[in-house]
């Protein structure tokens, strides 16, 4: 791993860490979906510096792309503003929020620290890494696959019941 | 790298986890959900690099699932948002008693 590495390895991470912090800390919900974008290409840059290029790609298209804009399509068209939710939280129950955060921090960092994950070789990256991973997904995996595809089905009828405005509300609005 | 990779998605978590804890806005409290499943792909993808393709192949269901997730979960804030008119988590304690 060379310098060049090590120097953008740190430097998407933390780009990641700046945008989360800005995220959870923005009042405004767009702002806050736009930093969360943020976080998800410093992702995808991690993700293609670990060897996983597909993935990459995937991050972007779907978490950036697909899902970001449902988010944003939904706050503008609920039309919130900054003003519309108070963060009404006393400084006592903050500062509990943030001990409890730090500790789950603190201890998920110990347990990793610990962990001799060094001593174990790593595996080459695969440049067509897409081969090995679609052989996985489509034998090891089928049924896992298949249940997603009944999970999607599920999640988009839903969806458009619980969005749809009853016939009940209607009748008492006409 | 993979160490310092775990590091990172444990930092991600965790403020992920700040954030449900400390806002009230619907919206912003599924972002921060979204934010700690994006952790744990993280580091789903730098342990495949020592266990092999299958933790990345696990990461193509998370993002499945988080899709589908986000698709139900903003509808039922939309229809939140028609009953109680806003989506001040705060202010919806039906079942609060």
């Amino acid at each position: 791993m060379g310098t060049f590495y090590t120097v953008h390895f740190w430097l998407f991470s933390a780009m990641a860490i700046i945008a989360a912090l800005a995220m959870v800390t923005r009042r405004n919900p767009v702002a806050a979906a736009l930093w969360l974008v943020n976080v998800m290409f410093a992702l995808a840059a991690l993700y293609v510096m670990l060897g996983a290029n597909f993935l990459g790609a995937v991050q972007v298209l779907v978490y950036a792309g697909a899902i970001m804009v449902v988010f944003v399509f939904v706050v503008m068209l609920l039309n919130l503003g900054e003003n519309d939710v108070k963060e009404r939280r006393s400084m006592g129950a903050a500062l509990a929020a943030s001990i409890i955060a730090g500790l789950l921090a603190a201890e998920l960092l110990y347990v990793i620290r610990s962990q001799p994950l060094s001593s174990a070789p790593l595996l080459p990256v695969d440049e067509d890494a897409l081969a090995p991973m679609a052989n996985s997904l489509f034998t090891e995996h089928l049924v896992a696959f298949e249940v997603t595809s009944v999970l999607l089905l599920v999640a988009v009828v839903g969806a458009v019941v619980l969005a749809k405005r009853s016939q009940f509300a209607n009748e008492a609005r006409s | 790298m993979i160490r310092e990779a775990l590091f990172v998605s444990a930092i991600l978590f965790s403020i992920g986890v700040l954030g449900v804890l400390t806002r009230r806005n619907a919206l912003i409290l599924f972002m921060c959900v979204e934010l700690m499943l994006n952790a744990v792909n993280l580091s789903f993808i730098a342990l495949s690099r020592l266990h092999g393709v299958s933790g990345q192949v696990f990461v193509l269901f998370v993002m499945t699932v988080a899709a589908a997730e986000a698709a139900v979960g903003l509808a039922i804030v939309l229809s939140v948002f028609r009953h109680y008119r806003t989506v001040d988590l705060g202010r919806i304690r039906l079942l609060r008693g």
